[in-house]
């Protein structure tokens, strides 16, 4: 503070905390309380809101549970809330991407780190940035090429003969939700790598030697004195990359099959589609949790401690 | 289970630097040999290659007979102790110890074992379950040397390990690695730039010098029949004269400088130029009176107390400073400051010295 004031003077040092205190209360703070408040209120006309109907309940979020509607998971067939479903399959899907993310980035992020001549590391990371000027929709949309029925990946893969018609790529291969996952990758793969990249970058590097010395193979070396080095990296890539998956709209949008269903869509159509504020913001507010406590019961099974991440 | 390593013409060039040059050494099974020289001088370059983390650029490295050009670090029959040990901080220290029986996959109760029994033989028993964080440093020191330990290897390697330990510590150390190595028979390559604890363990040493190996001899040789000035300057103290070379006979020769000319033992490869004459302060004698040759007239300009020792320090008419040792057992009188005296040395026991061998490049 005195340093503050030191520095920019009492008029300037007053504006900034101004408008911080703006920005924090009435951009964040205020909004979120009014859905907050807004999610335990029934939807109403204009003319009856404050009216006799317009009292508090729990309503909007017990919806959540409604609508039981076949699902067939792997063969199984079941009856499931359709909302238990989509939110199920979000977290699923989400969960893959961040595997596929940390498959792709943990090589990588070892290989900038620790082999890279350290001349050629700043070509490398700018190279690896380049994506990420081009805006995310941009990015999704440049998939949907890529994988429409007529697209370049199709034309290529017939042309040289590994498939002998073209697929529909979009609708799935495995699952209806092949190309979100490829989006949902190659959108975040960097929030997983530069953590990844700065835990192995601490990493000293006479323990990979020490480690060789003693008899270890290269993939011992990884899985015992690399990986766990890491961790608190992993830990928070995949934090990152899962919670921007989870709550990605863009992606799910722009490269969804007719099949798939996102969560994020699901409180688009509440509060877009239907107008209905006040059961969107219910769900935005369960989602939170929910995700929430899935990275908790994720955390808790890889052991890994709030303040690992913090690093 | 120890084995013999040669080096023989072991060349390494970063680019166009030469860290090591044109390295022969023959060291034996059960041997303990000390790498001694400054910083920079190419020592731990020695030791990478011989544990396989850089390959010689020239020359064959064996180890017990065998070339091992080309076999990865987890190949070779050594085990290397890093400058700054690097133990693995996550694993507690009975998995640090068995790491390299854990990745020969060696079941755990027998590494268990393992384990207590080298923390027995590193005096540090009950410290299995403990962490790398919870160690002091000579406590991490043993269990380094016992995770090397555990894989039984032919050689260890060690470099500069006790450089980390203050001074008790290290002498302490000392002691302890020699006995583990008499114990254990594993030969052992020690890297350091203290005379003092390359002299004290070795049965011999290596010294270097901006990446050439400039003497190979027991301590002893080393220090009292150094083959150069380098050598010299680097296990002890001299008193430095500059002349040229009179007269030189077998063995003998005399040494003309601005303070006179002198008489001492000619080096076997002192020619040319560049040689000067050697005289350790302690080999230099102090009299009131003037002796029948190497005699050197000096106004006593300091004299500093050592313990042990006392040493003092002259001027001579030149100018240049000279120091006697005299040891602190009242068998000789300390001259006062100022005062007139002799300082003299007997011909066997000055050396006429070329300087460093260098790298040609
Ligand atoms: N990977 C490398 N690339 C380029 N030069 C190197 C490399 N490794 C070592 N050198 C150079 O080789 C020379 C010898 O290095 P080395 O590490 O063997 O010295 P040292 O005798 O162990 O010194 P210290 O006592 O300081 O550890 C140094 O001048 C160093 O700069
Ligand atoms: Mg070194």
């Amino acid at each position: 503070m005195e340093d503050l004031f030191r520095r920019y003077g009492h008029t300037l040092t007053f504006a900034f905390m101004a408008l911080v205190a703006f920005w924090l209360l009435a951009l964040v703070i205020l909004p979120n309380l009014t859905l907050f408040e807004a999610s335990f209120r029934p939807y109403l006309p204009v003319t009856e809101i404050g009216g006799p109907k317009d009292t508090y309940s729990l309503d909007n979020y017990a919806k959540f549970l409604r609508n039981p509607s076949p699902w067939n998971v792997f063969g199984i067939e079941l009856q499931a809330p359709l909302n238990v479903k989509t939110f199920l399959s979000t977290i699923f899907y989400s969960t893959i991407a961040t595997f596929i993310t940390f498959a792709l980035s943990y090589p990588l992020a070892y290989y900038l780190a620790k082999v890279v001549q350290p001349k050629s590391l700043p070509t490398m990371i700018l190279l690896l940035f380049i994506p990420l000027w081009v805006s995310e929709a941009l990015r999704a949309f440049a998939w949907y090429i890529i994988l429409t029925f007529n697209g370049p990946l199709n034309a290529v893969l017939v042309g040289i003969g590994l498939l002998e018609k073209p697929i529909r790529w979009q609708q799935g291969v495995l699952t209806g939700y092949d190309a979100v996952v490829i989006g949902l990758v190659y959108s975040y793969v960097l929030f997983m790598m530069f953590p990844i990249y700065g835990s192995i970058q601490s990493l000293d590097r006479n323990q990979i030697e020490a480690s060789e010395d003693l008899g270890a193979k290269w993939w011992q070396t990884h899985w015992r004195v690399i990986l766990p080095h890491a961790k608190p990296g992993i830990a928070s890539g995949s934090v990152m990359v899962f919670m921007l998956s989870a709550g990605s709209l863009l992606v799910p949008s722009v490269l969804g099959s007719t099949n798939s269903n996102w969560f994020t869509q699901t409180i688009q159509q509440w509060m877009l589609e239907s107008q209905d504020w006040n059961t969107g913001a219910a769900y935005s507010f369960l989602y939170i949790l929910l995700c929430t406590v899935v990275v908790a019961l994720a955390m808790w099974l890889f052991k890994v401690k709030l303040s690992d991440i913090a690093k | 289970m120890s084995a013999g390593i040669d080096l023989e013409n072991v060349c390494c060039d970063f680019g166009s630097f030469r860290a090591v040059d044109n390295a022969n050494v023959s060291i034996k099974p059960g041997e303990f040999f000390s790498f001694l020289g400054p910083s920079g001088c190419g020592k731990t370059t020695i030791l990478r290659m011989i544990s396989g983390f850089t390959e010689p650029t020239q020359g064959a490295i064996r180890i017990g007979g065998k070339d091992v050009r080309g076999l990865r670090p987890n190949q070779r029959p050594t085990a290397l102790i890093f400058q700054n040990l690097a133990l693995f901080p996550l694993m507690p220290i009975w998995e640090n110890i068995s790491f390299g029986l854990e990745v020969r996959g060696v079941d755990k109760a027998t590494r268990r074992k393992k384990a207590e029994e080298l923390l027995e033989l590193v005096e540090l028993p009950g410290a299995a379950d403990k962490m790398v964080s919870q160690l002091s440093g000579g406590q991490k020191q043993r269990v380094a040397i016992a995770r090397a330990l555990a894989v039984e290897p032919a050689v260890m390697l060690l470099d500069e390990p006790l450089s980390a330990l203050d001074l008790k510590l290290r002498q302490h150390m000392r002691a302890e690695l020699r006995s583990i190595q008499k114990r254990t028979g594993v030969t052992f390559i020690y890297i350091t730039h203290d005379q003092g604890e390359a002299l004290a363990m070795s049965d011999r040493v290596g010294v270097m010098s901006q990446g050439r190996i400039q003497q190979i001899a027991d301590p002893r040789d080393i220090y009292n029949n150094p083959v150069n000035g380098f050598v010299a300057g680097f296990v002890g103290e001299n008193n430095v004269f500059t002349g040229s070379v009179r007269n030189p006979a077998t063995g003998m020769a005399g040494y003309e400088t601005k303070l006179g000319t002198f008489r001492a033992r000619l080096g076997e490869l002192a020619s040319g130029e560049n040689v000067k004459l050697y005289v350790r302060p302690e080999h230099t004698l102090l009299s009131e009176t003037a002796a029948a040759e190497n005699s050197v007239p000096v106004t006593i300009s300091e004299v500093s107390f050592e313990g042990a020792f006392i040493a003092v320090h002259g001027v001579a008419e030149n100018g240049q400073t000279l120091v006697a040792e005299i040891r602190n057992d009242g068998s000789a009188t300390v001259p006062a400051n100022g005062s007139q005296m002799f300082m003299q040395f007997d011909p066997a026991r000055a050396a006429i010295l070329p300087d460093a061998a260098v790298a040609k490049g």
